[in-house]
């Protein structure tokens, strides 16, 4: 099945053929494994485009083949960051503890080093308590379930939710971003148990690989994320063809008609909106150690615009569209954003890009719109076949 | 011939607007049966109430040997147990291939999973094969539904019905923006349905449904006016009173 | 004998100064009590002030306040009091004409210093002349002060200055603080009481805060209930008192042994280690509690450190005791009085709240309706989406901040903006509905997210113009202040403007839609548009205008919150996902479901910051968690239309 799968889908194969040589491109140009052309800041960018990339795919799937435009896959992108953070900074918090703890006399019992624990971390927040949700924080397993887990059911409950009651289109696209903004105000207070605006931070710092040093982590990571897009690729690709990407498709275009085919399509629309929050938490959990950070300004429903407007610019219902407009987009903006542009003197006026990489992402945002509704990938469309 | 459909005693109104006023009609298994009627006489919203879209106000919708009512059940389950709807303009998937329109209709188990772990069926193949000539559109097979003939697709769409198997038909207006050769061919197909499942067809056009030669039932203002041949009903002065205006 | 006869002596002096005339002037009143001056004692000093106030001169109060402030001086050879001016030598001022009289070196003087006690007395004989002081400005300070820190021993000389108070006003202002002193220091329960009730109808502050006075606790534990102490609450251990407070307080009243906290133990233990065991256990065996407490055990039966406490010990110890509040005032019919006065007011206060809230909530709908109706015409009647509307808001309110710019007169400036905002966002959202929403009218999805790409270029563009700083956006001074109905009940006039505004535009709006020509083609258009185009309506025509007018109302809907909220480049994202919250929660396509929508979210979000007052993040949270789940029960909207013209 899964041979003739690949033989049906040759654009898999190439993807898969071009992720595995960019990899080992970066490899050799590594400060770790390589010849270190690549500074180590540089390959945690490329590392977090790659997890972009994923939740790119992600939301093609959902927006592009099922014709949900969800403006609340980052906020489940957010949700696996934090679901991992709050592993990464408990253990990292208990090496840290137990180290100056040992430094006494007397050998600290359990509750002196989860007090300690909890001091550290919530001490920003005027607390030292430990909140009930972070009762599995001390099991990197439970923690990684949670990654899967905790976006998985808010995306079952709220689809649920939406879907049953028939919301669709614009009005789903407004619900989901209610959704978002009420979780990002939700963590913004203190008492959220997440530390509010500060966030979850340090989560560079992996508990027990500080011998390694930043350039082998940074390494591991990044082969994490493109092993990551590379798996999550073939599941969407192999999702979305065959007869399940007809009646995605079909839900898209017509959605009455496929329920009076006999289709359930509540149930589908489920599926598809959980399986890619699911991924979406994935990837967040493999992002948010590479950007070190995580606060709810990230969550912010603006975010989950920008994955629209990557996946429009990149072209909706091709998932290697959604890849290319994620990297083109994100790195783009980086490299204007972060001073890498030259900027442009008129004489009377200069142009910054740091000032105006806004105005012209948004005027081209709505120029692909309106000129090239097919995106980046409609063009690779054609110039690659002649006939579509 | 035992009675599959029993429509009773069904009302639904509108924003004060009764446009389905105390209903009742009943089909069994086979059998043709056109539905005509003046505009506004409610045969499309007597369809919705059938395949679930709307729920009536009052009154009963009794299904099978079984007797279970459609009024509990969801679109996707009253389709699932044997009801097929075709829509007055052509609604085939535009972007799929005939061949992807066909296999999407095909009887099979409809759940998220089982569709995921769905593989191809020998049988599955000849059952497309088979309806794809029933219909004419062997050689299209792998052509985009987007780019057929609007009689093409509405042919598509009857297979797509065909596919289901159904036990029961509801057809809007199929004839309607055909060239007459086609007509006929859509008559042919809708005749031979009628052979082994129920077949209801709304339909405007009088030699249309002349020439489907069935039982007629004639709607006005959300109610039976008439029932019986189309000679029987055209002579009867309540239809003409109301086709000709009073 | 001779101690006699000086006991003999001093009684004759006394009985002298008892006989004396009273002296007539302050002269003479200085120099009968110039020992008494000097060196002034608390509890003497009440005559002194007393033969001053007897004068009732006006110089007097000066004096009084002088030698309060420590400002007169003595000179040294001769006893006489002066106050003093400035240079050196120091010139000496008399204390009765306020002239200068002479010169002296800083030795030759002493600067008399009375203590706080004397002054206190002293501030108090002042308050009653300054009470009584012919100039109204005086008094009213002196009311003032008295409001400000009340007094047992200001109630007499207030008391006494009410009758004669010449203006109608202070006087109403003097009874009234009158009674709250008797509330509180009455002399006869039977006064307080009366003053009390007297007290019970008013919501003020300053009465609650007279009967929270009256009814302070203090907690307090004994082993047997005290019966003759006025006893406002009976705590019962594990519910009103956990029993950790409850031996903390045991501990702070020396009742039973103190806690050894862990950190003690900890270091009582660090420091015992002998050998590598402490009391018995091997140190590395001391990572539980249960280790540590035999260990600390081991150690207090040697008397090397105190013992501890056990949680046998604890619960006894709290066991036999009764742990209870206590007033500090005395008397029970005082307290009594004062709780029913207390709740007779938390309940009008509880009512005027109740009506606060529902201003404010009026006020805040008012802000989401005028923020959404504008959405309500774009969306609802012509369904389209429109990201950029928040923005439009924006361009309003820098609109009106532009203005100002050249039009320093607030009013005029306010006058000029409202138009011109409408006039600069209508041609704002025709431009935008010509360049681009035209060509997207049947893909609301990528409507929405060309219409995102506007909206994040305008916004970035007003950051580059105006900076990121937020700008005035000032209301003319008649807008200022607040109209207050009493202590708890008050709304800002600016608020009110709003309201009125918004009451203005759903007029407007229900006029144009409903009874003009214009509003016939809209419906018509949003209806069928294939129909109106052939009846001769130009559905181009009409959706531009139609576009227009939403956004021209954003526009001033921009100005009116930029006067009551900050003018920023963002201020715009604040309010579009309230907005369409707003419209989709009243219903599309229907005027009165906008205004439906935003007072369900205006009450409703203040009723929920109402009862979480320090939480506005979670009011809004709650908010958006009922919202949608309110969609679930009616996903069409508050105000519904219903049938098949709702279409699917």
């Amino acid at each position: 099945m899964e041979r003739s799968f690949i033989m049906r889908n040759p654009s898999v194969l190439w993807f898969l053929l071009a992720l595995a040589i960019f990899t080992l491109g970066v490899t050799i140009l590594s400060e770790a494994f390589g010849i270190g052309g690549l500074s180590t800041s540089f390959i945690k960018t490329l590392g977090k485009t790659l997890c972009l990339c994923l939740i790119a795919v992600a939301m093609d799937v959902v927006w592009g083949y099922c014709g949900i435009l969800s403006l609340g896959h980052f906020a489940f992108f957010g949700l696996g960051g934090y679901a991992i953070g709050m592993w990464l900074m408990y253990a990292r918090t208990e090496e840290i503890v137990v180290n100056s703890l040992n430094e006494g006399a007397i050998p600290p019992t359990q509750q002196e080093i989860i007090d300690g624990i909890g001091t550290q971390i919530f001490g920003v927040v005027g607390s030292s308590e430990f909140p009930l949700i972070w009762a599995f924080s001390h099991s990197l397993g439970l923690q990684l379930l949670m990654v899967v887990l905790v976006p998985g059911l808010l995306a079952l409950v709220f689809g649920w939710l939406a879907f049953r009651s028939r919301v669709t289109g614009v009005y789903l696209s407004i619900l989901t971003q209610a959704m978002t903004l009420a979780l990002a105000l939700y963590l913004f207070q203190n008492d959220s148990g997440l530390r509010g605006n500060n966030g979850l931070s340090g989560l560079q710092n992996i508990p027990g690989l500080d011998h390694l040093g930043q350039a082998t982590i940074s390494m591991w990571f990044f082969w994490a994320s493109a092993i990551a897009l590379g798996a999550g690729y073939v599941l969407f690709a192999w999702v979305t063809s065959g007869k399940m990407g007809s009646v995605i498709r079909g839900i898209r275009d017509d959605e009455s008609r496929v329920r009076f085919l006999g289709y359930h399509v509540e149930s589908y629309k489920l599926f598809v909106f959980t399986l890619t929050a699911v991924v979406a938490g994935i990837a967040g959990a493999l992002y948010y150690p590479q950007a070190g950070i995580i606060n709810p300004a990230e969550i912010a429903p603006i975010a989950s615009i920008y994955l629209a407007v990557w996946v429009a610019i990149g072209g909706r219902g091709r998932l290697y569209g959604a890849v290319i407009g994620a990297a083109f987009v994100s790195l783009l903006s980086s490299w204007f954003t972060g001073g890498g542009a030259p900027s442009i003197p008129l004489g009377f006026y200069t142009i910054q890009w740091t000032d105006w990489w806004l105005v012209l992402l948004g005027v081209s945002f709505v120029a692909v719109t309106l000129f090239f509704p097919k995106g980046i990938g409609g063009l690779f469309d054609y110039l690659v076949r002649k006939d579509p | 011939m035992s009675t599959l459909l029993e429509v009773s005693g069904v009302t639904v109104s509108f924003d004060g607007f009764r446009a389905i006023n105390n209903l009742s009609f009943q089909i069994g298994e086979p059998e043709l049966r056109a539905v005509i009627g003046p505009n506004g006489a409610g045969k499309t919203t007597f369809m919705d109430i059938i395949t679930g879209k709307t729920k009536p106000d009052e009154g009963r919708v009794i299904w099978g040997e079984k007797s279970v009512s459609l009024l509990d059940m969801s679109e996707s389950a009253i389709a699932r147990a044997g009801v097929g709807r075709k829509f007055q303009k052509p609604t085939v998937f535009e972007d799929q291939t005939v061949r992807e329109n066909l296999a999407m209709a095909l009887k099979n188990p409809r759940g998220p999973f089982d569709v995921l772990w769905y593989k191809k069926t020998a049988q599955g193949a000849e059952k497309i094969e088979e309806i794809a000539e029933e219909i004419g559109l062997t050689d299209e097979l792998k052509r985009r539904a987007g780019d057929l003939s609007h009689g093409q697709k509405q042919w598509l769409e009857i297979g797509m019905l065909l596919a289901q198997d159904p036990r029961l038909l509801l057809i809007d207006e199929p004839a309607a923006g055909m060239t007459p050769a086609e007509r006929e061919h859509t008559t042919d197909l809708i005749k031979r349905a009628a052979e082994t499942c129920a077949v209801v067809v709304i339909e405007h056009d009088m030699e249309f449904v002349r020439r489907l030669d069935c039982k007629v039932t004639v709607l006005h203002e959300g109610a039976v006016l008439a029932e019986g041949t189309l000679d029987h009903v055209t002579q009867n002065q309540d239809v003409i009173d109301v086709y000709l205006g009073r | 004998m001779r101690f006699l006869a000086l006991f003999f002596a001093a009684a004759i002096s006394l009985s002298v100064s008892g006989v004396q005339a009273q002296p007539t002037d302050l002269k003479a009143v200085l120099e009968l009590h110039a020992e008494q001056i000097e060196r002034p004692k608390r509890l003497q000093v009440g005559e002194v002030v007393e033969d001053l106030i007897a004068l009732g001169t006006p110089e007097v109060t000066e004096f009084l306040q002088r030698w309060q402030n420590r400002e007169l001086h003595m000179r040294e050879a001769d006893g006489q009091f002066f106050y003093v001016g400035e240079g050196t030598p120091i010139e000496l001022i008399d204390v009765v004409s306020g002239q200068v009289v002479g010169t002296a070196e800083d030795s030759e003087l002493k600067q008399l210093r009375p203590n706080a006690g004397v002054r206190r007395v002293l501030g108090s004989a002042m308050v009653q002349f300054q009470l009584s002081d012919p100039n109204i400005l005086r008094r009213v300070a002196a009311v003032d002060s008295i409001a400000r820190r009340p007094q047992a021993d200001q109630l007499a000389p207030l008391l006494a200055s009410i009758p004669n108070e010449p203006d109608a006003a202070l006087k109403e202002r003097k009874e009234r603080l009158a009674g709250l002193l008797t509330a509180r220091f009455g002399e006869t329960t039977e006064d307080r009481v009366a003053a009390i009730e007297a007290l019970s109808g008013e919501l003020s502050l300053d009465v609650q805060a007279v009967m929270n006075q009256i009814l302070t606790t203090r907690d307090a534990v004994a082993v047997t209930l005290p019966e003759n102490e006025n006893i406002a609450e009976v705590y019962e251990v594990g519910t009103d008192l956990s029993t950790a407070e409850a031996y903390a307080q045991l501990v702070s009243a020396d009742l039973a042994l103190a806690l050894i906290p862990n950190d003690a133990i900890r270091t009582a233990l660090a420091a015992n280690i002998d050998g590598g065991f402490v009391g018995g256990v091997p140190v590395a065996q001391l990572n539980t509690d249960a280790a540590r407490a035999t260990a600390y055990t081991a150690l207090a039966e040697v008397g090397t450190v105190p013992p501890l406490v056990t949680e046998a010990d604890i619960t006894s110890a709290v066991q036999s005791h009764v742990f209870y509040a206590v007033y500090t005032e005395p008397d029970v019919a005082v307290t009594d009085a004062a709780n029913e006065a207390l709740s007779e007011i938390t309940t009008r206060v509880g009512m005027n709240q109740a009506l606060d809230l529902t201003l404010d909530g009026l006020s805040l709908a008012s802000i989401y309706f005028l923020a959404a109706i504008g959405l309500a015409i774009t969306f609802g009647v012509m369904g389209v989406i429109n990201m950029a509307h928040g923005e439009f808001i924006m361009m309003g309110a820098y609109t009106g901040y532009v203005v100002q710019l050249f039009i320093p007169d607030y009013t005029l400036s306010i006058l000029v903006a409202l138009p011109l905002a409408f006039a600069v966002t209508f041609g704002a959202g025709v431009a935008m509905e010509r360049l681009v929403i035209r060509w997207l009218y049947h893909r609301p999805l990528e409507t929405l997210l060309a219409t995102f790409g506007i909206s994040i270029a305008l916004q970035q563009l007003a950051k580059n113009i105006f900076g990121t700083q937020a700008r005035p956006l000032t209301s003319p001074g008649w807008l200022d202040g607040a109209w207050v109905l009493n202590d708890v009940v008050s709304i800002s006039y600016i608020r009110i403007a709003i309201f009125i505004l918004a009451l203005i535009f759903l007029g407007l709006l229900l006029f144009i839609l409903n009874k003009t020509r214009l509003g016939l083609e809209v419906r018509a258009v949003t209806q069928n548009p294939g129909m109106a185009a052939s009846m001769g309506i130009n559905p181009d025509r009409i959706n531009m205008l139609t576009f227009g007018l939403g956004s021209g109302i954003a526009g001033i809907a921009g100005v009116a919150i930029g006067l009551y909220a900050k003018v920023t480049s963002e201020m715009g994202a604040d309010y579009i996902v309230q907005s369409f919250m707003t419209v989709v929660l009243g219903g599309v396509g229907n005027v009165w479901g906008t205004l439906a929508g935003a007072s369900l979210i205006g009450f409703l979000q203040k009723g929920i910051e109402w009862f979480n007052p320090a939480n506005t993040l979670a009011a809004q949270t709650y908010m958006i968690l009922f919202i949608i789940l309110f969609i679930q029960f009616r996903p069409k909207g508050i105000v519904a239309l219903k049938g098949r013209a709702a279409g699917d």
